[in-house]
């Protein structure tokens, strides 16, 4: 490289080369999935615009502000981006060195919910409040740390080529390591990240090649533990309420029920194509509490219809299809099963998400990825899809 | 050392991984199916939740149209007034069933605690009035009466009265002009109930649960008329009841007004007259019984000859309607209906029935006409007739020799009837009945109207009775064992029981000798007699007597006229109606009656008369004059008054002094006659559908005069009582708009909230008040929320921006 500088900049050789470093064929953006990039932008602005609609004229908590959320919801996006160039940059594998750090760091956090740090909403100690109207969830990023956790645990002896399949020993590490934030979001008690936990928990045990009997267990013990859960008593009345609701929302009428009632009102009277935008009566009249957050899917249901509303499913669908593709395709286990976590988890919680509002899954608490409002979900998200484009790019090309 | 392979995958992880995929998307399928089923399959059914939800109704109720006298006075109309209600469904959420709150309102407007406790109570068939009986999602009035000064304690202490409230409304106003209530006739409202909401539910016009609707006298007949069509105004809100924008919505229509026949100023003349004549004969002595008549209960009619409308319409017991209006209180509805209260809701004018006595004679007259004799024909007035050893007296036991039917009407001799109607009996088989008697004299009664209802339209009128062959069969029946029980006879009544046991249920010679002279057991009311009268004075058509004249609308652009119809002719020839027409002048120039026509200038005014004096069993006698000129029927009757003449007679002649301006020597002042002719034309209407009418000033004075100023009108002065227009804030003093706003309630938001005064877009500038002093029901009215929506929505009150 030439050490001569040219005054005006811009057009100069160096530029030009620094340029070429990352558009050049092979390079890392030539490389990066623009699809995936591209679908996962449009849901995120897409949820800019939906959050807008519910929030412009919600006075009791936008400062009077019509574009607060729409602001703090770009700059999250922002910030998400951000994150996501970083997780590129950084790339997986060197991650992957720093995942006990990561690991002890969430863990950290999430117990700091726990302490008089933690702030309640919507009786979930799941926030820690930062000031300035900017708060942390780091359930959201336990997820992360759970999937790369795991990842590293199960794929190290693989990997390395000393084992075809993780050992029972290291599948017994990787659920320990699993079970400790597990443990502790359920005292919280956020029972949507807790489900969204076990998910990317099997995804990562399918994904790891472990024994059938590992899968099959899981499946078994989830399924006790539930029914142990159930009869033990350990939820309070309004999480089986808030559970039984979405399928008879007669059981809550004044609380969950009334939010999947509405939901689903304001979602079957959007029709084909909406009642266009901002015109929604029942996103307008405030009807669907939590409209901006865990119930957004209702606002691109009322105003943009099955069209808007399949819309969101079908970029979803992008995004996940690319995750599949980028987990069948990468040559290490530990990629695979980085890629699987995150497909289990973006699946699974949109799943949830859109089924809650179409009232066949019971609510809980959990934001639809890139579209709802919510920080801390956002920088999780695109740190995720920074995994994922990280997992493409480094894929080693074989001879 | 590797058995990995390139691809640096297990079959098994490939297996899984296409697992995953296949399970991703067929949980994106479920989302997109589902979204399909709700959006496109369901759609509709959502978009009326949806449509539900956010709209919340406003009633904005209809002004109820006005009852007019035939000049345009208003004799019910709306007025604007301070109401205080207290939400049940409210009060019922509290741990006390919000008694403390009741006990504070109590102390407020200086009520009795048990007071507002019963009109807050819904009523069943346990619970005695006072209580609320219309629908217990409807804000129950509490007072009508309350002072700004209250309305503004109770609207400030909102946290101290929750579920109560103070706002103007139009409410129900009778101003009973030169002080004539004209109560029975008017009638009064209540409010619906949720059975009758039920009913209507289908029907073209539904009830709201806030309507009051009319219960008795013209305010029921012509209830569908002057209640008008609700408005709605439909406003788009949010969860919180803020209001986004207006929907669709429908103005409320001014009820009709009802414009009647009824003249206030001779409705005016003939209350106080019969009230005077009562009076009166409760200071005679009835030499029969040794005691001072009772005169309990008393009717005029005053009725137009040609028409069969009514001028004027007076029962005595009377009561002020306003009584009813805001809900009735316990000391008011017990005054009203209780065992010691004489009754006064009944109108006796068309609800009272007696035994006409003499002036049935009429009818004898026509029923001896049916049965082959001539008008002129002589009979045999004796002072008395025998009959199967049982004497029939006259009057004061007077014969007058043999004279025609005319002057048997004039002197009421009682004998010539006695004769002619045992001829009669004794010809259809006597105690013996041929197969197919003649009966003229019942079939006579019947084609007289008799027995049968005139077809009023003030409603709950009896019909009646005519005692024939098959009605004394019927009532032995029912009567036999009561009657037969009686085995050692001491007692006149025992004798009669004893009497009718053995032969009761035959036509017997007494029995028809006696219904000759409207004795017995036939009963007639006040207007079922004005008809008859009414009919001989007009040529013999029997009208159904009619208080509705015409219906205007609150515009004032459609008026329909109600055309008097009539039920039958008189059973007599036109030369025949002639001579007993010219017997009851005779009545009045010579016959009985002529004492009380003194002076009457008959040349120019041609009286006529009929005076009745029936004996009821056990009680004095009941008083009945009947009369007419060429232009109107008079007919008043007294219970227990004393006789025809004696009782009713002055206050009869005053009324028509007062109708053609007759001073005591019979001298004739036109200008101080109320209505030497009726009213043929209907008051006027201007365009804005108000009618303009003015007190009669003289006539008020005079009124006054007479009455060393007890009258009380609210037209006296000129600051006329009733507020007027869309003085719902400026009359009242207490914003009509400007509620406190709620704790939630955000600047700028408009909010609906129960009960509320909405603006007064629903019926602003309808019109349909009176004018003059009348109360304008434009805008008056108070709105309604009726949440379609969650019940569970809290309302607000807010200052809404309206000013």
């Amino acid at each position: 490289m030439s050490t001569h500088s040219y005054p005006l900049g811009g057009y100069g050789p160096q530029r030009r080369s620094a340029w070429s470093k990352i558009t050049t064929r092979g390079s890392v953006a030539w490389r990066l999935d623009w699809l995936l990039l591209l679908a996962a932008t449009a849901l995120s602005c897409l949820g800019g615009v939906l959050i807008y609609s519910a929030t412009r004229n919600r006075t009791e908590i936008n400062q009077g502000d019509p574009y607060y959320f729409l602001y703090r919801h770009a700059f999250s996006f922002a910030v998400g981006l951000v994150l996501m160039a970083v997780t590129v940059w950084l790339g997986h594998r060197r991650l992957r060195g720093a995942v006990p750090v990561l690991y002890g760091l969430s863990l950290l956090l999430t117990l700091l919910v726990l302490t008089p740090l933690g702030a309640t909403i919507n009786g979930q100690r799941a926030w820690i409040q930062l000031g300035a109207g900017f708060s942390l969830q780091p359930a959201e990023l336990t997820k992360i740390s759970v999937i790369l956790g795991m990842a590293m645990l199960l794929a190290a002896r693989v990997d390395a080529g000393d084992r075809e399949y993780p050992d029972h020993r290291t599948v017994l590490q990787a659920l320990a390591m699993a079970a400790a934030p597990i443990a502790v979001i359920l005292m919280m008690p956020d029972l949507g990240s807790v489900m969204v936990l076990v998910l990317i928990v099997l995804g990562v045990l399918l994904a790891s090649g472990a024994s059938n009997r590992w899968v099959v267990g899981l499946v078994t013990a989830g399924a006790g533990g539930a029914v142990l859960v159930w009869a033990l008593g350990v939820l309070d009345e309004y999480q089986i309420n808030r559970f039984a609701a979405f399928a008879n929302p007669a059981l809550d009428p004044s609380g969950v029920g009334y939010n999947t009632n509405q939901a689903r009102i304001a979602i079957g009277s959007g029709g084909l194509t909406g009642k266009g935008l901002f015109e929604g009566t029942q996103t307008t009249g405030q009807f669907v509490p939590e409209q901006q957050t865990d119930f957004i899917f209702s606002v691109a249901g009322e105003e943009l219809g099955f069209v808007g509303g399949g819309l969101i499913i079908a970029l979803m669908g992008v995004v996940l299809w690319r995750a599949c593709r980028i987990a069948r395709e990468t040559t290490e286990l530990y990629g695979t099963i980085v890629a699987s976590g995150v497909i289990a988890w973006l699946a699974f919680q949109t799943f949830e998400n859109i089924g809650m509002t179409l009232g066949i899954m019971p609510v809980a608490g959990l934001p639809l990825p890139f579209v709802s409002f919510g920080g801390t979900s956002m920088f999780a998200t695109w740190i995720a899809i920074g995994l994922l484009q990280s997992i493409k790019v480094q894929r080693p090309v074989s001879a | 050392m590797s058995n990995i392979p390139e691809t640096g995958r297990t079959p098994r992880v490939t297996i899984r991984l296409v697992a995953i995929q296949i399970l991703v998307f067929s949980l994106l399928l479920t989302l997109g199916g589902r979204l399909w089923y709700l959006q496109i399959r369901n759609g509709d059914e959502y978009q009326e939740k949806a449509a539900g939800n956010h709209v919340q109704q406003v009633v904005n109720p209809a002004p109820r149209g006005a009852i007019l006298d035939a000049r345009g006075v208003p004799l019910a109309d709306n007025q604007t007034r301070l109401v205080v209600t207290a939400s049940r469904t409210e009060l019922m959420k509290m741990p006390d069933d919000g008694e403390a709150v009741l006990a504070r309102l109590a102390e407020v407007l200086k009520m009795k605690p048990a007071e507002i406790q019963q009109r807050v109570r819904l009523c069943d068939s346990e619970t005695p009035q006072p209580c609320w009986n219309g629908s217990p999602y409807q804000p129950i009035p509490v007072t009508d009466e309350a002072t700004t000064e209250q309305a503004l304690q109770i609207r400030e202490r909102t946290e101290e009265f929750p579920g109560i409230n103070a706002e103007p409304a139009a409410v129900r106003h009778y101003p009973a002009p030169y002080g004539a209530n004209t109560s029975q006739v008017l009638g009064y409202l209540s409010p619906v109930t949720d059975e009758e909401i039920e009913k209507a539910k289908d029907t073209d016009s539904p009830f709201l649960s806030s309507d009051q609707i009319g219960r008795s006298g013209l305010e029921r007949s012509y209830n569908k008329d002057l209640r008008g069509d609700a408005g709605v105004t439909r406003y788009e809100v949010d969860k919180l009841g803020r209001v986004m924008g207006r929907g669709e919505s429908e103005q409320a229509e001014a009820g009709s007004s009802l414009i009647t026949s009824l003249d206030s100023r001779v409705q005016a003349v003939a209350e106080r007259e019969l009230e005077k004549a009562m009076k009166e004969a409760r200071k005679q002595h009835d030499d029969n019984t040794g005691r001072n008549y009772e005169a309990d209960a008393g009717a005029v009619v005053v009725m137009e000859s040609k028409t069969g409308r009514v001028v004027s319409m007076a029962s005595n017991p009377e009561y002020d309607p306003n009584a009813w209006v805001g809900g009735i209180s316990a000391k008011d509805y017990k005054r009203l209906t209780g065992a010691g209260s004489n009754f006064p809701l009944i109108n006796r004018a068309i609800q009272g029935l007696s035994a006409p006595g003499s002036v049935f004679k009429v009818v004898s007259t026509a029923a001896a006409l049916k049965a082959g004799h001539d008008f002129n024909d002589t009979f045999d007035c004796s002072p008395s007739y025998t009959i199967g050893g049982q004497e029939f007296k006259n009057y004061e036991s007077k014969g007058y020799g043999s004279i025609n039917l005319g002057r048997a009407l004039e002197v009421s001799c009682d004998t010539v009837f006695y004769r002619l109607a045992h001829k009669e009996w004794l010809k259809d088989g006597g105690t013996k009945p041929k197969k197919d008697p003649a009966d003229w004299f019942y079939k006579t009664a019947r084609d007289f109207g008799l027995g049968e209802k005139t077809g009023i339209d003030v409603p709950n009128e009896v019909s009646g009775r005519i005692p024939g062959r098959q009605w004394k069969k019927d009532y032995w029946e029912a009567n036999k064992d009561q009657w037969c029980k009686v085995k050692d006879a001491k007692t006149y009544a025992e004798k009669i029981a004893k009497e009718n046991c053995v032969s009761g249920m035959k036509m017997r010679a007494g029995d028809s000798v006696n219904y000759s002279i409207g004795q017995g057991d036939t009963l007639v009311t006040p207007v079922q007699m004005a008809t008859i009268y009414a009919a001989i004075s007009n040529g013999g058509t029997l009208y159904d007597p009619t208080v509705g004249k015409a219906v205007v609308n609150a515009a004032g652009t459609k008026v329909d006229e109600i055309e008097p119809k009539a039920h039958g002719k008189l059973p007599i020839g036109k030369s025949e109606l002639k001579e007993m027409d010219k017997a009851l002048e005779g009545v009045a120039t010579r016959g009985t009656a002529a004492w009380r026509f003194g002076g009457w200038p008959q040349d120019k005014i041609p009286m006529h008369a009929k005076t009745g004096t029936a004996e009821v069993a056990g009680k004095q006698t009941t008083s009945w004059f009947t009369t007419y000129t060429e232009d109107y029927t008079v007919v008043m009757t007294i219970s227990q008054g004393g006789t025809g003449s004696g009782a009713s007679g002055p206050a009869v002649r005053n009324i028509y002094n007062e109708l053609y301006g007759v001073d005591e020597k019979g001298g004739i002042d036109e200008k101080r006659a109320l209505l030497p002719k009726p009213e043929s034309a209907l008051p006027k209407v201007s365009s804005d559908g108000q009618v303009q009418a003015e007190r009669d000033k003289a006539f008020l004075k005079r009124l006054k005069k007479d009455d060393g100023g007890s009258v009380s009108d609210p037209a006296e002065g000129d600051s006329p009582a009733d507020t007027g227009g869309t003085g719902a804030t400026g009359e009242t003093g207490v914003p009509g708009q400007s509620v406190e706003p709620g704790a939630e309630g955000e600047p700028g938001a408009q909010t609906v909230a129960d009960g509320q005064t909405a603006a007064t877009d629903g019926a602003g500038g309808q019109g349909g008040g009176t004018g003059g002093d009348g109360a304008s029901t434009a805008g008056t009215n108070a709105a309604r929320t009726e949440s379609r929506g969650r019940s569970g929505t809290p309302a607000q009150v807010d200052d809404g921006g309206a000013e």
